[in-house]
């Protein structure tokens, strides 16, 4: 069972370098708190849903915020390990690609999930958000939205040779995938136009996910959200793991 | 049974050849030195035997495997990269630890190994540092404790002490000798410095533009310079070299400018030859006696000598990552 035990030695490094880096995590979340704080109470006071005040409407956008960046930067990480020559040791070793692309992304499914159940811890003390069943249901948005943006960020980090591409890839990439995702206002009210560029974002239906399972408010049954965030990240993983498989040292 | 066995082994990079057919035979336990300058092919043919790189044409057997068994190979074979390969992040001992878990080595004995390999290159008292805080030696003694971990057959060495202060090379040398002569490991070194082939290799063999153009001991390979070497320095080197047809003087070359003359017994010579540019009113400026080393040779069969190429772009960026990384 070598498959598992390589899984797991790339995925236990994966841990070891965010535990080291705790003040990495906490600037990590530091970010999507302010959005909460400022942006929520702010908007808050002049805004409000039919049925739903901002805040609790807010955090689980804010929780898919936080998935977003770090997972993404997770699958980027390749770049440093290509950059620093550490990928040299793993790819040389006499283990398959496979349990290295498994590693990394359950690897970087862990930190995206774990930095986003903080969160939700901190909205859960503040009384944002109220104790449900649905939370359970949420972990596994969270798990599922986080393994899509680990793969894009592998598929990124596969195709770029260095940093310098990485403002780029935020600017175009990362920062409309938020913006669209709605995780800020509702898209039931939106343009034609926007909708139709959301419903390519898997954040779309990640968000989506988690707001209903958590506060109740949803614009797409959960079964879709489900099936299609599992489409997106079924296509995404082989995407990325074919990609990180015929890159080259 | 040979430990390698190369035969007319080939790389092309599209219209380049790095390595042109290059065959060759090391023996269980030999140090082997593979010299020459940068982008002569020494890193791309250690590169196809570690299975990194598929060769072109031709085969390679290490320890009877053959290239196209790239698992089994890789469990026989520990490499040291060029450039650094640690995690920076991690202590030395998480980065031995790490490596033996991906070359399957169980727990206990895996503890045992780092053990010993921390040992052999003196790092006990740093190993739970972290790596970013070591100095280039201990990065470069850490990176050949891990190739050890998993007991490799054969190992190769790429530039073991390229960018180290000589104080260092020395310390590198002495381990690289004691795994030799203590753990009977096969080694493949490449360099491109001639003290250090001279001083560790058993056999060397230099190598330029993908080809071997010579393949020896570092003692027949300055036996072939035919003893020391005298250097001229002087305006008429044509006019003196067509005059020394004296006996005890060998082949006699022309390089930058400079006569370099071969002899056996350069005391009783030099008055000799003195006398001969005299009688011919040539004015020596100066003159040098020397043993022959490497680079001697090296420049007797290529007519040049062995130096930092113009690096390549990417060489220069890998220069500018190594300096980051080991100092």
């Amino acid at each position: 069972m070598n498959f598992f035990a390589d899984v797991y030695t790339i995925w236990l490094r994966e841990m070891i370098r965010t535990f080291r880096a705790r003040s990495r995590i906490i600037s990590s979340l530091a970010m999507p708190i302010f959005w909460l704080v400022l942006i929520g109470v702010g908007f808050g006071s002049s805004f409000r849903l039919p049925n739903l005040d901002y805040l609790p409407f807010l955090a689980p956008g804010v929780i898919g915020m936080i998935i977003l960046f770090n997972s993404t930067s997770s699958g980027v990480s390749v770049i440093w390990d290509r950059q620093f020559g550490f990928l040299k040791e793993i790819l040389v070793a006499p283990v398959s690609r496979t349990s290295i692309v498994v590693g990394k992304m359950l690897g970087g499914a862990t930190v995206g999930t774990m930095t986003a159940l903080i969160m939700l811890a901190l909205s859960l003390a503040i009384g944002i958000i109220g104790l449900s069943l649905g939370i359970l249901m949420s972990i596994i948005f969270m798990v599922l939205t986080s393994l899509c943006f680990v793969s894009i960020g592998l598929i990124i980090a596969s195709t770029m040779r260095s940093m310098e591409g990485f403002q780029l890839i935020m600017s175009f990439l990362i920062m409309p995938a938020y913006f669209l995702s709605g995780a800020l206002f509702p898209l039931s009210n939106t343009p034609l136009w926007m909708q139709a560029i959301s419903s390519a974002d898997p954040l779309t239906y990640g968000v989506d996910g988690i707001r209903g399972s958590l506060v109740n408010f949803r614009i797409y049954p959960i079964w879709l959200d489900f099936s299609v965030l599992m489409f997106f990240a079924f296509a995404l993983i082989i995407l990325g793991s074919y990609l990180f498989r015929k890159m080259s040292i | 049974m040979f430990a390698i066995e190369i035969k007319n082994l080939t790389k092309k990079f599209n219209e380049i050849t790095a390595v042109d057919s290059i065959s060759l035979e090391v023996k269980g336990g030999e140090l082997f030195g593979l010299l020459g300058p940068n982008g002569a092919g020494k890193t791309t043919t250690i590169s196809m035997l570690a299975t990194i790189l598929p060769p072109t044409s031709g085969s390679a057997f290490l320890n009877g495997l053959a290239l196209d068994k790239p698992d089994e190979i890789r469990k026989i074979v520990g490499i040291i990269f060029q450039d650094p390969s640690l995690d920076d992040e991690l202590t030395g001992m998480e980065n031995l630890d790490f490596h033996g878990r991906i070359y399957h080595i169980p727990g206990e004995l895996r503890k045992k190994r780092i053990n010993e390999v921390l040992k052999i290159v003196d790092l006990g008292d740093r190993a739970n540092h972290k790596v970013k805080t070591y100095s280039g030696g201990m990065k470069r003694r850490l990176e050949i404790a891990r190739g050890l971990m998993h007991h490799p057959k054969i190992l190769f060495l790429d530039e073991p002490t390229l960018g180290l202060d000589p104080q260092t090379r020395r310390n590198i040398w002495q381990h690289i000798e004691k795994l030799s002569k203590e753990e009977k490991i096969t080694i493949i070194l490449t360099t491109h410095y001639m003290d250090e082939a001279d001083y560790l290799c058993d056999r060397v063999a230099i190598i330029d533009h993908g080809k071997i153009i010579a393949l020896d001991t570092p003692e027949n390979l300055k036996n072939i310079m035919g003893g020391e070497i005298l250097t001229f320095e002087l305006s008429q080197s044509e006019k003196l070299k067509a005059l020394l047809k004296v006996k005890g003087i060998g082949e006699a070359k022309i390089f930058d400018g400079k006569l370099m003359v071969s002899v056996k017994n350069a005391e009783k010579l030099i008055p000799k030859i003195l006398e001969i540019a005299d009688k011919h009113s040539i004015k020596i400026d100066s003159v040098n006696l020397k043993k022959p080393n490497l680079e001697d040779v090296f420049i007797h069969y290529t007519g040049r000598e062995i130096r930092e190429e113009d690096a390549s772009p990417q060489e220069r960026m890998r220069m500018i990552m190594r300096a980051r990384g080991r100092r």
